[in-house]
C-alpha cells in the first residue's frame, strides 16, 4: 500500500501527529482537561468562521489565532476557580460551535467546510508534512524543559509555586501549545476525533505505567502504533482513517484497562 | 526545640521574614487584613486560630499565590533586605488524582532537576534522593507511587521534597494531620532537629494546640487579623485565647 505517494506522505503525518498528541496528551489526562481540548477542537470551526468574516484567506491561520484565544480565555475562567466551571466551558463551546456553523452555513456552504469534521489525512502535501515536522520539535523541545512543572503543578499548585515555578505562565505555555497541535492536526483528524486522539493513548498509558517515564514514552508508543495500525486497517476496509485510528485507540484502552484491574 | 538563641547570627545570611501589613480581600469579603508579624531564623512560628481564621490563605500569599496588599520583607541580621529565599512548602493535603503514574522518585526529582524524568535519570540524583528520603524516614519509597502512600508515608516524602534546597524558609499547612501520635513526634522531632542544625525559619499552621504550646517559639493567634502573638505562655493564657477556643479546649 505504501507504494502510493498519498499513503507514504499520511504515514509521516501519522508518524508526526501521534507522538505529538501521545505527549501533550499525558498532561491533558492528568490535569483533567479531556473536557477543555474538546472545547478547543469544537472551536476549530469558529475559527474558520470568523477567517470566512474577516476575509483571512489562510483558514489554518484563523483557526489556531481562535484556538490560542479560547485556550487561554478557559484557563482563565478555570483559574477563577469558580463553582461551575464545567458550565461555563460548555457555554463557551456551544457559543462558539454554533456561531461558526451559523456564518458557515450561509448560503448553504456548509458542505465545503465539512471535511473538517472527519479530517483526511490522505490527503496531506509534502509543504504540510514540513510544518508538522518543524511543530514536533518545537513540542519536543519544550517537553524535555517544561515537563518537571508541569508534573508538580498537576500535583499541587501551591507547591509548584514554592519550587519556583511560575505557574500561570507554564500552564499557558501548555494550554497554547495543546491549542496549537489540535489546530494544525484537525485537518488530518478531524474535529469529531481530534480530542480522542489526544485523550485516549494516554489514559490507556496510565492504566499500566508506573512511573512517570514509563507513563509518557508508553502514551508516544501507544499513540504511534495505533496510528499506524489505523492508518493500514483503513486502507484494506476503505474506512476512514482518524475514525479506524481513535477505535484501535479504544480497544487499546480496553485491554490496559483490564490489565490494570488484574493488577 | 525552645533555644532562645537570638544573637546568634543566621548561617543561611535570612534572619527575619516580616510579614508586614498583609491583607487579602476576594471579592467583597476581607480574608485578611493588617497582618503584622515576624517569624525568625532557628524559630518554630505557629499560626493558631479556628477553621476559617485565614490560617492557609495567609500561607499562600507568602508563597505569592494570590494577590495581596502589604509586604513579605526578608530580612538578614544586620537588616538588609534579600529579594528571593529558598522557601519549602509542605501543604496541608493533595488532592491530587491518586491514579496518576508518578513515582516518589519522580515527583522529588522534579522538584529539584530541570532533567525532564522522563529521560534517563542521573546516578548522583537518584543517590541525593535516596539520602533525602532517609533523612525524613522515608527511606525504600523511591519506586512506590505518590497516589499508593499512606498519609504518613506521604507526609514524609512531602517533607523530603520541602527540604530541598535546604530551605531558609520552611512553610507547614497542617503537616500531622491524619498521622497518629508517634508519627506526629517524630515529625516535631525531626523539624527540632532541623532548625537546630540549619537555623531555618520554620511557619506552621497546626490544629494540636498542645504540642504548639510544647514546641513553638512564637505563636501567632489570627482571625481575619493577628488578634494575640508571643511566647506560647502569654498566648495561650490569654484572655484572646479562652475567647477564641473557649475555656473547655483549653488543654
Amino acid at each position: 500500500m505504501f507504494e502510493f505517494t498519498f499513503m507514504r506522505y499520511a504515514l509521516l503525518g501519522v508518524l508526526l501527529i501521534s507522538p505529538m498528541m501521545g505527549m501533550l496528551g499525558t498532561m491533558a489526562v492528568n490535569n483533567k482537561m479531556a473536557f477543555f481540548s474538546d472545547a478547543l477542537g469544537h472551536s476549530a470551526l469558529t475559527g474558520i468562521a470568523l477567517g470566512v468574516l474577516l476575509g483571512i484567506h489562510n483558514e489554518l491561520l484563523s483557526m489556531v489565532a481562535f484556538g490560542i484565544f479560547m485556550a487561554l480565555v478557559i484557563t482563565r475562567v478555570k483559574g477563577a476557580r469558580s463553582a461551575s466551571t464545567d458550565t461555563i466551558i460548555s457555554v463557551f463551546s456551544s457559543a462558539a460551535i454554533a456561531f461558526g456553523l451559523v456564518i458557515l452555513s450561509m448560503n448553504g456552504e456548509f458542505s465545503s467546510y465539512s471535511r473538517y469534521l472527519i479530517g483526511d489525512i490522505l490527503s496531506i502535501s509534502r509543504s504540510q508534512l514540513i510544518l508538522l515536522a518543524v511543530t514536533l520539535a518545537v513540542v519536543v523541545i519544550v517537553w524535555a524543559l517544561l515537563y518537571n512543572k508541569l508534573m508538580l503543578l498537576s500535583i499541587n499548585r501551591d507547591l509548584a509555586a514554592s519550587r519556583g515555578v511560575r505557574t500561570v505562565l507554564v500552564e499557558n505555555i501548555f494550554v497554547v501549545m495543546v491549542a496549537v497541535v489540535v489546530m494544525l492536526s484537525i485537518q488530518w483528524v478531524g474535529i469529531l476525533l481530534i480530542n480522542s486522539l489526544l485523550i485516549l493513548p494516554a489514559a490507556a498509558a496510565r492504566n499500566i505505567a508506573r512511573s512517570s517515564r514509563s507513563y509518557l514514552w508508553l502514551s508516544v508508543g501507544i499513540a504511534t502504533a495505533c496510528g499506524v495500525a489505523g492508518l493500514m486497517v483503513s486502507y484494506a476496509l476503505n474506512t476512514s482513517a482518524g475514525a479506524t485510528i481513535v477505535l484501535i485507540c479504544a480497544v487499546v484502552f480496553m485491554i490496559t484497562y483490564f490489565c490494570r484491574r488484574r493488577k | 526545640m525552645r533555644h532562645q538563641n537570638e544573637l546568634q547570627p543566621c548561617g543561611c545570611g535570612l534572619c527575619n521574614v516580616e510579614i508586614d501589613h498583609l491583607g487579602v480581600r476576594r471579592g467583597h469579603d476581607t480574608i485578611l487584613e493588617d497582618v503584622s508579624f515576624t517569624a525568625r531564623c532557628g524559630e518554630l512560628t505557629a499560626l493558631i486560630g479556628v477553621n476559617g481564621a485565614g490560617k492557609t490563605t495567609l500561607l499562600k500569599a507568602i508563597l505569592g499565590e494570590i494577590p495581596h496588599t502589604g509586604q513579605v520583607i526578608y530580612a538578614t541580621h544586620d537588616g538588609q533586605k534579600l529579594h528571593k529565599i529558598n522557601i519549602g512548602y509542605v501543604p496541608q493535603k493533595l488532592d491530587f488524582d491518586a491514579s496518576s503514574p508518578v513515582s516518589v522518585a519522580d515527583f522529588l526529582l522534579a522538584g529539584r532537576t530541570n532533567l525532564p524524568v522522563w529521560l534517563f535519570g542521573r546516578n548522583k540524583d537518584r543517590a541525593a534522593i535516596h539520602e533525602a528520603l532517609a533523612l525524613c524516614g522515608a527511606q525504600g519509597l523511591e519506586r512506590r507511587m505518590l497516589g499508593d502512600l499512606s498519609g504518613g508515608e506521604l507526609q514524609r516524602v512531602m517533607l523530603a521534597q520541602a527540604l530541598y534546597p535546604t530551605p531558609e524558609l520552611l512553610i507547614l499547612d497542617e503537616p500531622i494531620s491524619g498521622v497518629d501520635n508517634v508519627g506526629s513526634e517524630l515529625f516535631y522531632r525531626l523539624i527540632g532537629e532541623l532548625i537546630r542544625k540549619t537555623h531555618m525559619a520554620v511557619l506552621m499552621v497546626s490544629h494540636d494546640l498542645d504540642l504548639m504550646r510544647r514546641e513553638a517559639d512564637h505563636v501567632i493567634l489570627l482571625k481575619r487579623r493577628v488578634i494575640r502573638s508571643g511566647t506560647p505562655e502569654e498566648v495561650f493564657s490569654s484572655e484572646e485565647y479562652r475567647t477564641m477556643f473557649g475555656g473547655g479546649l483549653d488543654v
